[in-house]
């Protein structure tokens, strides 16, 4: 029952959101092509509709493909650094070093090196979610009580068992946490790259309407690109519940006395 | 008739840590002998280097000087048939209960269900029977350690080590988990080593306390408990008990440790 109320009140601070759009346009005369209303974006939307769902497939494509591979690289290269002193040694202090770097600033480069198709698009998604992943994996398997290893030390476990019953459990929320800002970044990562070169895509589709001061499409296309963001960063909730529905942020709060 | 070797047996065990340009000595020569089946507590402040003492003879630690053999064996790495239990249970959130105790069977590679009924039997001992499936987070801190104590013991193993395992309780529980601790051991007579910052706790527990002092860690003096068991609620009235417990706090006094009222 409290669970239904909540969805409900989430629905209704949306539904408020556009409200207060709707009504501020119309009240305040604000000019069309600089804020068009709600209703407005989704009826261009409507009317527009191809257009906008075929770029969405490619955008999507670069952002789940980027994303799939960053998660590919990211974890392995994490279990390295932080079970391998020589690696920690080694790569950690580069990885860290190129964290710090605006890897936006990239960008351009990438379109002498790959072009204008795909693969600069995939690579920068690749590139912008790697590091949260890779950050916060290390955290977790870091983050370990020394106590708990102890233990697991006078049961005289070897490496592999030890990892896949205890250490890996372990890091799962941190993974997690990380994974889920990778989730976010990707979707701008995919559209940035966009901006930079392209011939398709939502990021391309963006700069046409802007360009031809169609306001009310850049709207529309802002919007399905966050509803694909959402959609990845949902995509990976769903995942963590079921990876770790032992871990404290899982915890239905519904048990928990509610504030009055 | 050979004599079965000593549990535990120490000569001129140190361990000295080093940071930067410090050394610290957190335990200076250590000579310590445990037999088969005894419980010993050791008692002594923070920094006594007790727990220090604990991880060399498990061989999470390697010694500076000196050597060390658990049940005559000399200690190179990880003793690996020994129980552990520290102060917090470190429990693994994500498993119930009973595969929390079980755990200790999969890491070794045995066979689970070789030791399941055992498990649920050694719980239900320890009044968990209702609670195998709960996860650790719906437990008191009690119970969490009761299970940290059962996954210690489920693999039989001959040595039980235990750092302030009640450390973290209120003080009814942790009078309580004493009781059942002593009802467990009598069961099992295993060799026990028990560290403790309660002079109590020590006097009621073992049979013998051997008595630390701090900077650098050693042995101030080894004393024998002589009060029959079971040692219940009573035990504290027992002259034996009020004695001993008497001639540790002197121990303390004399070395600067505990100090008289100093009139504040």
């Amino acid at each position: 029952m409290r669970g239904l109320i909540r969805r409900w009140r989430t629905v209704f601070g949306f539904l408020l959101l556009f409200l207060l759009w709707e009504v501020g346009v119309h009240v305040f005369g604000v000019r069309e092509y600089i804020l068009p209303p709600p209703s407005q974006v989704v009826r261009a939307l409507v009317k527009n509709w191809q257009p906008v769902a075929a770029s969405a497939g490619i955008t999507a494509l670069e952002i789940v493909a980027g994303y799939a591979l960053a998660i590919a690289v990211s974890i392995p290269l994490a279990v390295g650094i932080a079970f391998s002193r020589a690696m920690e040694e080694t790569v950690y202090p580069v990885v860290v070093f190129l964290q710090i770097v605006p890897k936006i600033a990239v960008a351009p480069l990438f379109i002498i090196w790959f072009g204008f198709g795909f693969t600069p698009k995939l690579l920068l998604v690749f590139l912008l979610s790697f590091f949260p992943i890779v950050i916060a994996s290390i955290a977790g398997f870091r983050a370990i009580d020394p106590e708990i290893m102890d233990f697991v030390q006078t049961t005289g476990a070897c490496g592999l068992r030890a990892f896949a019953k205890v250490r890996l459990p372990y890091a799962l929320p941190e993974i997690f946490t990380g994974l889920k800002v990778g989730a976010a970044i990707s979707a701008t990562a995919a559209v940035v790259a966009e901006f930079v070169a392209s011939d398709r895509g939502l990021g391309y589709l963006l700069l046409q309407y802007n360009g031809d001061l169609n306001t009310q499409m850049v709207f529309a296309t802002v919007m399905v690109l966050g509803a694909i963001g959402l959609a990845v960063y949902f995509a990976v909730e769903l995942l963590e519940r079921l990876a770790i529905p032992w871990h404290a942020s899982q915890i239905d709060r519904q048990d928990e006395p509610g504030l009055v | 008739m050979s004599a079965a070797p000593a549990a535990i047996i120490a000569r001129g065990l140190a361990k000295s840590f080093q940071r930067r340009t410090v050394t610290t000595t957190a335990l200076a020569s250590i000579d310590l002998s445990v037999a088969q089946g005894e419980f010993v507590a050791i008692v002594g402040p923070s920094g006594c280097g007790k727990s220090t003492l604990l991880r060399l003879i498990a061989g999470l630690l390697r010694p500076s000087a000196g050597e060390v053999a658990t049940n005559g064996h000399a200690v190179t790495r990880p003793v690996t048939d020994i129980g552990i239990v520290f102060q917090n249970p470190v429990l693994l959130d994500w498993r119930t209960v009973l595969d929390n105790v079980l755990v200790q069977i999969e890491l070794r590679g045995l066979r689970i269900a070789d030791y399941r009924e055992q498990a649920v039997a050694l719980l239900r001992a320890v009044g968990l029977g209702e609670f195998l499936a709960s996860l650790p987070r719906e437990l008191s801190g009690g119970m969490r350690q009761r299970t940290s104590i059962v996954r210690a013991l489920i693999h039989d193993p001959p040595l039980l080590i235990m750092d302030e395992p009640f450390g973290a309780l209120d003080a009814l529980t942790r009078e309580q988990m004493r009781i059942d601790l002593e009802a467990l051991w009598l069961r099992t007579r295993k060799t026990v080593l028990f560290v403790t910052h309660s002079i109590d706790e020590a006097v009621l527990l073992a049979d013998r306390v051997v008595v630390m002092s701090p900077r650098p860690g050693r042995i101030e003096q080894i004393i024998d408990v002589d009060l029959p068991r079971p040692r219940g609620i009573e035990a504290r009235q027992a002259a034996v008990f009020v004695e001993t417990a008497q001639r540790i706090t002197q121990i303390f006094l004399a070395r600067g440790i505990l100090h008289q009222s100093r009139g504040l």
